[in-house]
């Protein structure tokens, strides 16, 4: 994406939600605005709605987990198919209480990715129609993906990992 | 006994005492190819309502590469869509080379098209297949197959592997081509031509073929794109979205090809489409035999790239890169990246975090099949059992790249 299309992209919703935008960087020249976490939905919906901006396919939502900020995020990663513009919305939770609305009212793909999220860093979608467990187990006490969460069993001590593990 | 049809109505319950029959189709049924379930509410032959769970091969991908060096990732793209794992390897070597802004070789660009289209045609053969056997066609599943086992051996003279190839290395291949395979590619693409011909032949004018898929397992195309579809499922609902034409990577630019799409969003456009991509794969690969530059087979990145062996042992240098590669020592410069191909079904995405160490920080699979599996239910809603299996089948859903 050129410049000065994602410049304008920025301005529009400059205009109308300026406020609410924290950070914008263009990692390896990839649109990537950080925003509040109140009016995701809301912004999701205008980014769809706007005549110029079109962001109308949603290729792919996920989550990351900052235990050093306390936080986790969530990514929104929209396509404008008209202009092939892409654009990663970012917002911070904290991580004791990783409350959200949904955007399954904006894309019905959101839907599984949504549950997705949940189940591996326990984001609660408000709103979502089914939100529960997707991949693992409903058992399941613990959200996998979180960076506590141990990758081997710890009641192990056959594999040494000190010299070279991460 | 005679009796008219209305003595069958008098008959019929209520809708309010209606009984609906409850179905598990799955979790391992053969109809299904690959472990998942589907909870079908039934009014005798017609899908109420659908219900799936997935997950029976989730294997934590995700959380597994948080814990792996990059070059230890590649098995794990394999594992994926397995029909294809060629292009699941090259996509993550090209966003680890995005990452790193390697420079890569003109010849390794081409040389992996080549592999890619291969393995596109292994993945759209595979689902054209089934497509067959499950409207009853046995024939033309047995007959691909061969075929299919022809481009394996293609992998096999080139990285050793056949299903999870885990084919080249970050920066290009581990060896150039050989003559064999070569030879192998070029008696594949003389003879292929043919026997897609008659398989095409076998099914696309048949009768019985027809009137089984065409407008059986529809989806418009503004509700497949609010699923978030990509890839021959999003082309056979009629629209032209295909990655190598929108974000070309690997010198895709280079090559002329045409986009398939699909108008009645059935069975049958779905097997039309992939249909063609593979006459247009078989094209891409001979432009790029044809144009194929001279030059090296990988690129120069040493901390990624494994030396040869007889420099390790007389070496320092390159025994100092072996080692490093071999326990995964080498760190990768901090930075977020999201690279995306054309997968056999659509969109594969890697949305790869690196914090500067060794691992990922966090790595994000795009994976079509995960995606577009959810407008299942809505798709089947209302048919028949039987065009609920071929709507499956049409959709080319892979257990491995559903559950990751």
């Amino acid at each position: 994406m050129e410049v000065s299309s994602q410049e304008k992209v920025i301005a529009t919703l400059q205009e109308k939600y300026g406020d609410e935008v924290l950070h914008v960087e263009t990692p390896y020249n990839f649109l990537t605005v950080t925003l509040k976490k109140e009016k995701i939905v809301e912004i999701v919906r205008y980014f769809y709605d706007h005549q110029d901006l079109h962001y109308q396919y949603l290729t792919t939502l996920g989550g990351i987990h900052y235990p050093d900020l306390k936080q986790i995020a969530v990514f929104y990663q929209l396509h404008n198919l008209y202009t092939n513009q892409r654009i990663r919305l970012k917002i911070y939770l904290p991580e004791e209480n990783p409350v959200t609305e949904t955007i399954t009212s904006v894309f019905a793909g959101a839907n599984w990715m949504e549950r997705e999220t949940y189940d591996f860093y326990g984001v609660i979608f408000e709103g979502h129609p089914n939100l529960k467990r997707i991949l693992n187990v409903e058992e399941m006490i613990m959200f996998p993906m979180r960076k506590e969460f141990p990758l081997e069993d710890q009641t192990r001590d056959d594999k040494n990992d000190s010299m070279f593990g991460r | 006994m005679t009796m008219d049809e209305n003595d069958f109505l008098i008959d019929l319950p209520s809708a309010e005492e209606k009984q609906y029959t409850t179905l598990n189709l799955g979790p391992t049924h053969p109809a299904t190819h690959g472990i998942f379930q589907n909870v079908l509410t039934m009014d005798g032959e017609v899908i109420v309502h659908a219900e799936p769970t997935i997950g029976y091969i989730h294997r934590a991908f995700e959380k597994l590469a948080e814990r792996r060096p990059y070059n230890q990732i590649t098995p794990l793209t394999d594992r994926m869509n397995y029909c294809s794992s060629p292009i699941n390897n090259i996509g993550w070597h090209m966003t680890v080379e995005k990452l790193l802004g390697t420079e890569i070789p003109k010849r390794v660009q081409y040389l992996r098209v080549i592999i890619m289209e291969l393995a596109r045609i292994t993945d759209h053969l595979v689902c054209n297949a089934v497509i067959g056997v499950d409207t009853g066609a046995l024939t033309g599943f047995v007959y691909l197959f061969q075929q299919r086992e022809l481009v394996y051996e293609i992998y096999e003279e080139i990285c050793g592997a056949r299903l999870t190839t885990n084919i080249g290395r970050i920066g290009g291949f581990e060896r150039d081509f050989s003559q064999k395979a070569w030879d192998k590619i070029n008696s594949f693409l003389k003879n292929f031509p043919a026997v897609l011909k008659e398989f095409e032949s076998l099914l696309s004018r048949n009768r019985i073929f027809m009137d089984r898929t065409i407008g059986a397992g529809g989806i418009t195309v503004e509700r497949a794109l609010n699923y978030s579809f990509s890839g021959p499922n999003l082309r056979a609902a009629g629209l032209d979205y295909d990655v190598r034409v929108a974000n070309p990577y690997s010198s895709y630019e280079d090559f002329d090809f045409v986009i398939p799409v699909g108008k009645n969003v059935d069975v049958y456009d779905r097997f039309m489409v992939r249909q063609e991509e593979m006459w247009q794969s078989l094209s891409i690969i001979k432009q790029a035999i044809a144009k194929l530059p001279e030059g090296p087979f990988h690129a120069q990145v040493p901390e990624f790239y494994l030396p040869p062996k007889q420099d390790v042992y007389n070496d320092m240098e390159a025994l100092i890169y072996h080692f490093k590669i071999v326990m995964g020592e080498t760190d990768v410069p901090k930075g977020e990246v999201y690279h995306c191909v054309e997968g056999g079904n659509g969109e594969l995405g890697f949305y790869l975090i690196s914090d500067g160490g060794r691992t990922p920080y966090r790595l994000q699979f795009r994976r079509p099949c995960f995606i577009y599996y959810q407008a299942y239910p809505e798709m089947i809603k209302g048919s028949m059992l039987s065009d609920a299996i071929l709507t499956m089948s049409s959709m080319n859903v892979i257990a491995g790249e559903l559950d990751a």
